[in-house]
């Protein structure tokens, strides 16, 4: 026996003693036991602090719903706050600490709220914090903070670690209760594939809770023997301790399986598994919970709710208290006292609100009937109550009921509403249930045992009868109707003190009261307005409480009021559960280049471009600063020769009869005269006729094309033109695929680069300048007969080539270009050497394409054909895109010399305030030329063209600068083109 | 949501992406009087049915089919399932 309220039988393993810590506190319990049960068998009556008025409270329910008991579980990193001990297995070393007190639970110097609660009603916070206006910041919002929030975070990195999962079936039962288990029977029987899901880690529901018979023998035996044959079945997955918290499209359910909760440490395993339900149909089998009555002093730690209190002493073997009373609205709170009195709890009284004979005989109880409870007494845990007839009654424990609601959550995740049904008081399952979702027991309000062994296999019956699949037919178990006859009542209104309705919250009925009398009466103002159900509970036992209270202000029906949405997820997810694998560096999947490890040995930094990991520079050693190798990659390129890795840039394999008439008409410039054997620039345009990427392509033979995208657009570019393909002009004979990760592609540039690849390219192919001209291609062998591509290109500006050889020789090929190239100083450049060098040379890029420029302000006009149909042409001809006084593409350089330049800066002209109706333009993309010896940019400036050797100033608000620039053209080197044409 | 792809069955929605009302088939002629207007509808005016709507669907993490779905917007009920290679064919569209 462990801790003095352990009673006999039960499904706690006593054979096996657990030692754990509360509070530093060192108890014991046994398998089976969650940390509620074991707290309150060891007399543990004060679990934690209210929210907001910091008052003691205990454990309230044996179940997901709880409210009140939560704690912080785990130490260090593994903290995790807002644990409800309800639904916490027990294990051997288990730590939970009590929260949301400063102090000590015992004596909470924020208790102080509770005396000013008057103050602290509904709407507090908008009315009092308005004024004066300043201190929100200063005063007002730090001070809340300190004081809201339930538990604390570790600060720390999740230790653990989370899987998602994809699971598909015929028919998803969710909860195990009587209901899903006559389900799972029927459907696996019949040999369909089923999934069966539940919340708890004993399956059973409310049978392994009740000493109900089902098929001549215990409910809990019966629930034992039939989840021993549903996991015999080959074709049937339990899922236990794996919650249904959501109803998605066309049968999809997500579900949070909790693999190593139960356990002292995850040892390396997923800790929780986010499962990805297919399901063709589904059965709501996920039960009711149990709802309060309102009355003063209704939170105090002993106050319960009567089912939960039931399910302590049949399945855990725990008294909640040593002297119970039963306060009830319905028949069922009657059962907690006869099993109560069976187990030899003394029961001192049944209040039941009703005035009629008593619903059962229990020996040596107080009974009143018509009676209400106004008042309780206790400092941290009961000690009595008061009647409203003047009765005082010494209680430890008072059990309450106020009827059941059904769980109708998941009907409503796809905005479905439910229905007040009177002859159950409560809300039921109504339309716009999700597709293939039917509901059976009492989550549809069908509250017998007898009532929901029926609705369950009659459920499956008719779901795999939907889906042309037999389920076992026969007849359900049997079991006899219980009495379940409640009569609808919310709270005692001869109450003495405040009534909790939401007891995480701290919503009181006065708290309803008072939104009706400020007019915050529809049910979604009066939630927000008293933050009810807002909680981590979801006000799961307090919403449909405090909606009758609003109904009774208002004089509408409780169906007229209405209830306020549910969405997913039906109780907490982690959001490491969301996240799964994908954290740090794994967020997203990193796509390496063919020379990514030969760049890593070098030293090389990289920078994420989309995807991609790209070397940004190779430092060399005694360089201290970015700038020093970029200058040096620079330097060394345009003196001698330079080699970067382009595999990023997206790579399309065009083939087909009409391939070069399709390339016509993506391509806003012509592409009927480009010869096999040469390349040609080109710009594509959105539909809306603004410019979004540019390329090459090369024509490698008749009916063969290869396209070079942006890096960034490689996606966007190949979905585009399989959309014109497919849909425009699906009788053209052409066929598209993505070669980007087939093909390793590196640039080779600088006034050295035909002397490198002359070693590298195998000697038949000539590559002279002759033979091999400024946009010259074809197929090449290198290094001795490996295929290749060489392209005669150049985004440098110099004498350059691009090779491309299949990706798996693309390291080797590396190797062999840095050996070649060794004779003449050869170096490996990265992006940033790559972009000083385009901006150098005028190259528009991501910065200059960003989807707001035109041909015209990239200087491109004469590149968009107006004699042929291609896409975009027709509304780049829109007045206003082609304005005389546009924006235009040109270069900036400082006037001093020595000033840096800042992309992002707007051009004004001297003198010119900066408001937006002076704006100009603005600068682009800025670089320091090595070769020029002071800092360059691009930018859009109206009117550019006319305006060379014009000064403005670019003036940068964000970084406070302001400097006089000059207008020059965006080729800085080489305007004429010579070095790449040599 | 599952997506029926005519080719190879239900699959998931995370597998496509969506471009929007299948209307962006019925590209206007680019030498008519008026194409500048009629780009310009075809461009920008879509309707936004609540119930009903063809809509384009890429099966991008699959097999590169551009699809036509017809699917109820209130309920994301999935009526009909083409391949817009079929329905364009079918709306006169050839090279």
């Amino acid at each position: 026996m462990s801790g003095p309220f352990r009673l006999d039988g039960g499904a706690v393993d006593r054979s096996r003693t657990l030692a754990f810590r509360f509070d530093g506190r060192s108890l014991t319990g046994h398998p089976g036991d969650t940390l509620a049960s074991a707290l309150l068998a060891n007399g543990v009556r004060l679990v934690g602090r209210s929210f907001k008025y910091h008052r003691p409270r205990g454990v309230f329910t044996a179940g997901s719903e709880e409210p009140n008991a939560l704690v912080e579980l785990r130490s260090d990193a593994h903290r995790e706050p807002n644990t409800r001990a309800t639904v916490t297995e027990l294990f051997d070393g288990l730590e939970a600490w009590s929260q949301n007190y400063r102090g000590s639970l015992r004596r909470d110097l924020l208790a102080v709220n509770d005396l000013i609660a008057p103050f602290l009603s509904a709407g507090f916070y908008y009315k009092t914090f308005m004024w004066p206006k300043s201190f929100w910041e200063k005063v007002y919002e730090p001070a809340i903070r300190a004081s809201a929030g339930l538990g604390r975070l570790s600060g720390e990195a999740d230790p653990d670690s989370y899987d998602k999962g994809f699971l598909h079936c015929d028919l998803l039962i969710v909860g195990a209760g009587p209901a899903g288990l006559a389900a799972a029977l029927a459907a696996g029987r019949g040999g369909a594939r089923v999934i069966l899901a539940d919340e708890d880690f004993v399956m059973g529901g409310r049978l392994t809770a009740e000493t109900h018979e089902v098929n001549g023998r215990s409910g809990a035996d019966w629930a034992a023997e039939a989840v021993r044959e549903l996991a015999s079945m080959d074709r049937v997955r339990l899922l236990p301790r794996t919650t249904v918290t959501g109803a998605w499209d066309h049968g999809i359910y997500g579900a949070l399986e909790r693999r190593t909760d139960h356990l002292a440490g995850s040892n390396g395993k997923p800790r929780q598994i986010l499962w990805r339900i297919y399901s063709r149909r589904a059965i709501l089998a996920a039960g009711a919970t149990e709802r309060p009555i309102a009355f003063g002093g209704n939170d105090r730690p002993g106050v319960m709710l009567a089912g939960a209190v039931r399910a302590y002493a049949n399945r855990f073997a725990v008294g909640a208290g040593k002297r119970v009373g039963l306060f009830t609205n319905n028949d069922d709170g009657w059962r907690t006292a006869a099993d109560l009195a069976r187990k030899g709890v003394s029961v001192a009284a049944v209040i039941d609100v009703r005035d009629r004979e008593p619903a059962a005989e229990v020996p040596g109880a107080r009974i009143v009937t018509g009676g209400r409870v106004t008042a309780t007494r206790g400092r941290h845990g009961l000690k009595g109550v008061t009647l409203a007839n003047g009765e005082r009654l010494a209680l430890d424990c008072l059990a309450v009921s106020g009827g059941w609601n059904p769980n109708v959550h998941l009907t409503c995740h796809h905005g479905g509403r439910p229905v007040w049904r009177e002859e159950i008081a409560a809300f039921a399952p109504g339309d716009g249930r999700p597709g293939g979702m039917a509901v059976a027991g009492a989550a549809g309000g069908a509250f017998t045992t007898a009532a929901a062994l029926a609705e369950g296999h009659r459920a499956a019956v008719e779901a795999l009868g939907g889906l042309g699949l037999s389920a076992a037919a026969g007849e359900p178990p049997g079991a006899s109707d219980e009495a379940v006859e409640a009569a609808p009542f919310w709270h005692v209104r001869e109450s003495r003190g405040r009534a909790w309705l939401d007891l995480q919250n701290d919503v009181t009925v006065k708290d309803v009261e008072q939104a009706h009398r400020e007019g915050f009466r529809s049910v979604e103002h009066l939630k927000r307005y008293t933050t009810l159900g807002m909680a981590t509970d979801q006000g799961k036992t307090a919403n449909v409480g405090a909606l009758a209270i609003m109904a009774e202000q208002t004089g509408r029906s409780i169906a007229e009021t209405g209830t306020t949405m549910f969405r997913p997820p039906y109780t907490p997810v982690p959001i490491g559960a969301f996240a799964g694998r994908s954290r740090g560096r794994e967020f997203q999947p990193s796509r390496l280049t063919p020379s990514h490890d030969w760049a890593a040995r070098r030293g090389a930094v990289f920078v994420e471009a989309g995807l991609w990991l790209r070397a940004q520079w190779f430092p060399q050693a005694g360089e201290t600063h970015w700038r020093q190798s970029v200058d040096r990659e620079v330097r060394q390129t345009r003196g001698s020769v330079g080699i970067c890795d382009v595999t990023t840039l997206g790579k399309i394999d065009i083939q087909g009869r009409d391939a070069q008439e399709f390339l016509n008409r993506i391509y806003s410039n012509g592409f009927a005269t480009l010869a096999v054997g040469k390349v040609r620039y080109g710009l594509m345009l959105r539909e809306d006729g603004m410019a979004y990427d540019d390329g090459t392509t090369a024509r490698l033979g008749e009916t063969h094309f290869v396209m070079t995208t942006t890096t960034v657009n490689a996606v966007l570019v190949f979905r585009n033109m399989e959309f014109a393909r497919q849909c425009l002009w699906p009788g053209l004979d052409v066929h598209l695929i993505s070669a980007t990760e087939q093909w390793a592609q590196f640039a080779v540039a600088g006034p050295n680069s035909r002397a490198l690849l002359r070693k590298v390219v195998d000697p038949e192919h000539d590559i002279s300048n002759e033979a091999f001209p400024f946009m010259a291609c074809g197929e090449v062998g290198v290094c001795g007969g490996a295929p290749g591509r060489l392209f005669r290109i150049s985004f440098s500006g110099e004498l350059a080539y691009e090779v491309a050889v299949p990706a798996r020789y693309g390291e080797a090929l590396m190797e062999a270009l840095m050996a070649a190239g060794e004779e003449f100083g050869a170096v490996a450049y990265g992006t940033e050497a790559l972009g000083v060098m385009r901006v150098e040379k005028g190259h528009a890029a991501a910065n200059e394409l960003n989807g707001q420029t035109t041909a015209r302000m990239l200087g491109m006009q004469r590149m968009v054909s107006k004699r042929k149909d291609c896409i975009g042409n027709v509304l780049s001809e829109r007045p206003e895109m082609n304005r005389g006084d546009g924006l235009e593409l040109m270069g900036f350089r400082p006037v001093d010399r020595s000033e840096p330049l800042a992309a992002g800066a707007h051009f004004l002209a001297p003198g010119a305030e900066a408001v937006t109706e002076n704006d100009e333009g603005w600068m682009t993309s800025v670089a320091w030329s090595p070769e020029l010896g002071h800092s360059i940019g691009l930018g859009f400036i109206r009117n550019g063209h006319a305006r060379i050797g014009e000064t403005v100033r670019a003036w940068d608000g964000v970084r406070g600068r302001d400097v006089a620039v000059e207008i020059v053209p965006a080729h800085f080197l080489d305007p004429d083109g010579e070095r790449l044409r040599g | 949501m599952l997506i029926d792809h005519p080719l190879l069955g239900p699959r998931d929605e995370a597998e496509f992406v969506i471009l929007g009302d299948a209307g962006l088939i019925d590209r206007p002629d680019w030498q008519a009087e008026d194409a500048a207007q009629l780009f310009h509808d075809y461009l920008h005016l879509r309707d936004n049915p609540a119930g009903e709507h063809r809509e384009l669907w890429f099966h991008e993490q699959g097999d590169r089919s551009w699809l036509v779905v017809t699917r109820n917007t209130l309920t994301h009920e999935i009526v009909r399932v083409e391949l817009a290679r079929d329905v364009a064919i079918a709306r006169g569209r050839d090279r």
